[in-house]
């Protein structure tokens, strides 16, 4: 089993125009779409509009970036994937965005962000996620990226995980993707 | 789970159709026949090893927030706080790390203002004091699994 990533650029894109009939389409289908041979006419039906609208509006939300993806949502868990590590590393403000994007290169790597630091309790500015099948895995990929990227001087903790309590993605009137950190 | 299923898997993750017959052309694409792959989703739903088929939304784009959060509790009254994190329907996930900061969690509200609305009413029903990390740049997410 191997991670594969697909790669995204939505840092400080403007938000696209949503309206009310979009937001309509967006919470029917967010539980998923129905299994059945024509499910864009179904979902129209349930609107009152024609599958062409719904095949339409779609396309126009994915480009626009508010659909994220669509298809299969997997378990990681099920699929073997165990151990998972959020990685936080103290960088100077002024390196942040290269060993940012160097880091996010990494096959292995499934989220990399920069948040603020809480001094004095916290003073980690640049998280990322390695997902692996066990702990070894997850060292392993994070020792080759700290000699890859040059990151062997930067204070940094890796906080395996030790319970999962809740993982339910985020549903509230709609569906975000928000696994990992 | 076949070869048939980790076939689905690693090549639907994204760019599902939208077409008249959705499935028929990912079937196609596949190998597999629409009504194939439509009864395997369905089972792959059923025993769970899937969570759902269908979109993943941007919420900032939809006027939402998230935020991920960490706390320090110590051990003794680490189940209890866990329980009333987990009871808030705005917390996505919610995992203990190992670390003086030991409680990590997602949020996911309809507007901006209820991550600060939520992080107060934790902060008062628990006792302790809740660390707001937002993102403030995404340099990559695309979690993708290989079956």
């Amino acid at each position: 089993m191997e991670l594969n990533i697909i790669k995204h650029s939505t840092a400080t894109s403007p938000r696209p125009p949503v309206d009310e009939a979009d937001r309509r389409l967006l919470a029917a289908i967010q539980h998923g779409l129905p299994l059945t041979p024509r499910p864009y006419a179904e979902i129209g039906a349930q609107l009152g509009v024609s599958e062409e609208q719904v095949i339409a509006r779609l396309a126009y939300l994915k480009e626009a970036g508010v659909i994220r993806r669509f298809g299969v949502v997997v378990r990681h868990h099920e699929l073997g994937y165990a151990s998972n590590a959020m990685v936080v590393w103290d960088v100077p403000e002024e390196q942040v965005t290269e060993l940012g994007r160097c880091i996010a290169d990494f096959d292995f790597i499934t989220l990399c962000y920069r948040r603020p630091r809480r001094l004095p309790q916290w003073r980690y500015n640049l998280y990322c996620m390695i997902h692996g099948k066990n702990r070894e895995e997850v060292l392993a990929h994070l020792e080759w990226m700290v000699n890859h990227c040059g990151l062997q001087t930067l204070p940094h903790e890796v906080l395996f995980s030790r319970r999962r309590f809740k993982q339910r993605g985020a549903i509230y009137t709609l569906p975000a993707e928000t696994d990992g950190c | 789970m076949d070869a048939t299923d980790r076939h689905i898997i690693n090549n639907l993750q994204g760019d599902f159709p939208l077409c008249e017959r959705p499935y028929a052309e990912a079937a196609a694409r596949l190998g597999l026949t629409e009504d194939e792959l439509i009864q395997r989703v369905e089972a792959m739903l059923e025993n769970r090893t899937l969570t759902r088929f269908g979109p993943m939304y941007h919420a900032e784009r939809l006027g939402g927030a998230l935020t991920l959060a960490a706390m320090k509790i110590p051990a003794q009254d680490f189940e209890r706080v866990a329980q009333i994190i987990n009871d808030f329907p705005e917390v996505a996930h919610n995992y203990a790390r190992e670390n003086a900061f030991n409680m990590w969690f997602v949020l996911a509200t309809e507007t901006p203002a209820r991550i600060g609305e939520v992080i107060g009413e934790i902060e008062k029903t628990t006792g302790y004091p809740v660390y707001n990390m937002p993102k403030l740049e995404e340099f990559f997410v695309g979690l993708r699994f290989e079956a």
